[in-house]
Formats: C-alpha cells, structure tokens, sequence
C-alpha cells in the first residue's frame, strides 16, 4: 500500500526537493477555483440571479463565521482570506474524491494535494506568520507585544510554544484527515480490484464512503477557514 | 527524525506563493466586483427603507391634513348652510312683513276711497232730495193739496228719503 511521488532536486541541490505531482496539483487546484469563480461572476447584477447567488452565498457564509469570532472593524480584513482558503482547501480535498491516478509501481500523479503534510503545514504557517502581521499591523507593536505577558506575564511561554503548537495542529488535522480519507478510499480500491467477487461487495462501501469523504472535506475546509479566524481574532481583538 | 533535507520546501513556498497570487486573483475577478455589489446592494436596501419611512411619514403629514381640511370644510359647509337658513328666514320676514303692510296700506286706501264714495254718495243723494223735494213740491203744488196734507206729505217724503241714507 504505499504510494511514492516522483520526486526531483532542483538543480542538483539536495535540499532543493520538488515533488512534481503535488506541484502540479496544487496547481491545478488553485486553477479550478480560480476558473471557476470567474466563469461564475461573469454577470454581477443587483438582482442576482443563479451563480451570483451561490458566490454571495459563499461570502455571507465567511463573513458569518468571522463575525462569530471577531469583531467586523478587524474582520472586514479577512473576508478575502477566508474565502480563498474555503475555497482552496475545498477544492484540494475534492480532489481525490472521484478518482486517483498513479502508475503500476504507486507512483501517484493524482490524489488530493491536502493529504500531504508539507503542504498542509506550509498553509498553516502562512496562515499563523499572517496573524501576527495583521496583529502588528492592527494593533501597532505594543499591544501586540503587551499580549504575550497577558493576562500573567509568566504566561509568556506558553504564548510562543501556542503559535507553534497552533501551527502543527491546524496543519496536522487536516493532513490527517484526507490523508485517512485517501488510505481508506485506495484499500477499498485495491480490494474491489482484487477479485470479482469484492467488486461486488467493495462497490456499496465504497459509494458510502466516497459520500463520507465529501463531508470530511467540506468540514476539514470549514475548520480551516473557521480555525484560521479563530487564531486571527486571538492575535487582532482589542479584548479577550 | 526526519531529514531537513528530505522536506520539499520547494513545494511549500510555491504554495505559498500560489495561494497569494491566487487570493489577489479571486479579488480582483472574482469576488471584488461581488462584494462591491453587496454592499451596493446593501445600500440600496438601506436606502429604500429610509425613502418608504419618509415616504409614510409624509404621507401621513398628508393624511392629517386632509382630515384637517374636510373638517374644515365641513365646518364651512355647515356655517353656510346656517347663513343661509338665516338669511332666507330673514327675508320671509320681510317678505311677510312687506305683504302686511302693503295689505294694510291697500285697506287703508279702500277705507279713505270708500269714506270718499260715501260723500259723494251723500252729497249726490242730498242733491237728489233737493231735487226731488222740488219735484214733490211741484206735484203738491200741481196737485193742490190742503196746507195740513202738503205738510205731512213733505214731511214723509223727506223721512222716506232720510231714512233710506
């Protein structure tokens, strides 16, 4: 069961590893949201008709979860992130819902790019580094600074060690969903391709878990959107 | 633990930049425009509801105006109706009054023209006596009465005639 990904150094220089197919899915899946978003707001009417409606719907969905954490003075800031997030996130769990690719020796060139730690952490850093900027930026440097020794100043310790435990867990849980999701969803493949009879018998587990992997990836992309604003709210609310 | 080396940081920041790149893009095609029309939109909404509320205060400002003036007019009307009641008793007074006295004036005139025909009905009659006392005494005279029947008969004759007035 384990699967490889073609792998390269760039340049030669060992450290400068790229793994081509998460590149390429990455990719791919910042193109479909971005295609699709695009083609959908081609017509912006005052009276929305079909796909506006969904986008709006989409906006006001965001914009709901950040006023459930934050304050909209600070928040109208973030829509835009929440957005792409939700949005890239969503995308990137869809994307090894319908089908997998890889070639005879498990080396995969589709699969769902969340399910791959770097990428799942790399995110969550972005996303963590970005909260102490809006901090510093909303709050000016002695407030943000002043947070760290509150509400003891022997708090502060455990302030820093936070921002990197936030950092893993907000990637790891992600990672680690789809990454479950992509394991359970291949051995079920492989068995329904192991003999006619589990073709048979593969077939109606794996319709309900195809099913259930949807809601995992809709959820994992809610919590990350929600879990981003969560900590974003930590580092620009005035009071907590 | 795992190789630093073994982590594709390639991977990592290309995302990282990718997602950048593909939020500003969303802003600018996708969800900008959007948002610019919700918030337009919003303001449109609110900007409905503040015009209907004018809208209904005005026109109930309105309202109670025309109450104000019905009421005014009512007023009015009925005033009008009692000036004219008033007037139109006032001239059947009048009327009235002016129909008695011209009543009275035209009795007057029949007394004073009857008082008037009554002279000259006496006045005529006397000279008609005269005339006829002329005339009996012609005939006594013609017919040569005794003194005593002369006397009485003048004296008849003029009692028949006095007596008739």
């Amino acid at each position: 069961m384990d699967s490889y990904f073609y792998k390269m150094d760039l340049f030669g220089i060992p450290w400068m590893t790229v793994n081509v197919p998460n590149l390429i899915l990455t990719t791919v899946a910042m193109a479909i949201v971005f295609f699709v978003t695009f083609f959908m707001s081609r017509k912006i009417r005052m009276y929305p008709t079909g796909a506006q409606n969904a986008l709006e719907y989409l906006v006001q969905f965001v914009k709901n979860i950040i006023h459930s954490t934050m304050d909209w003075k600070q928040g109208k800031n973030f829509v835009m992130l929440g957005i792409t997030i939700i949005l890239y996130v969503f995308v990137a769990n869809m994307m090894g819902v319908p089908f997998e690719l890889a070639t005879a020796n498990h080396d995969v060139w589709w699969n769902s790019p969340t399910s791959n730690p770097v990428l799942t952490i790399s995110l969550a850093a972005f996303v963590i580094v970005l909260t102490h900027i809006y901090g510093l930026k909303l709050k000016g440097p002695k407030e943000y600074g002043k947070d760290y020794f509150r509400p003891a100043f022997f708090m502060a310790p455990f302030k820093v060690i936070e921002d990197f435990s936030n950092t893993l867990t907000l990637g790891m849980r992600l990672y680690a969903n789809i990454y479950a999701k992509e394991m359970i969803m291949v051995m079920l493949v492989g068995l329904g391709a192991s003999s006619v009879f589990w073709a048979f018998g593969a077939f109606i587990p794996l319709v309900v878990f195809q099913a259930f992997s949807v809601f995992i990836g809709s959820l994992q992309a809610f919590i990350f959107c929600m879990l981003t604003m969560v900590y974003m709210a930590h580092k620009v609310s005035e009071d907590h | 633990m795992f190789d630093v080396t073994e982590i594709e940081w390639i991977n990592a920041i290309y995302q990282i930049l990718a997602f950048g790149v593909l939020l500003l893009l969303l802003k600018k095609f996708a969800f900008g425009p959007i948002m610019d029309m919700m918030e337009k939109r919003e303001q449109h909404v609110a900007d409905q509801i503040s015009s209907a509320e004018k809208n209904r205060e005005e026109s109930e400002k309105f309202l109670a105006e025309q109450r104000e003036a019905i009421q005014e007019a009512r007023q009015e009307a009925k005033e009008i109706v009692e000036n004219s009641k008033k007037m139109s008793d006032q001239q059947a007074d009048e009327v009235l009054e002016n129909a008695r006295k011209e009543a009275e004036r035209m009795k007057q005139n029949a007394l004073a023209e009857i008082n008037t025909e009554k002279e000259q009905a006496i006045s005529a009659l006397r000279e008609q006596v005269s005339t006829l006392s002329v005339l009996v005494a012609s005939k006594v005279i013609e017919k040569e009465l005794d003194e005593k029947e002369q006397e009485k008969l003048i004296q008849d004759t003029l009692k028949e005639v006095g007596e008739d007035l």
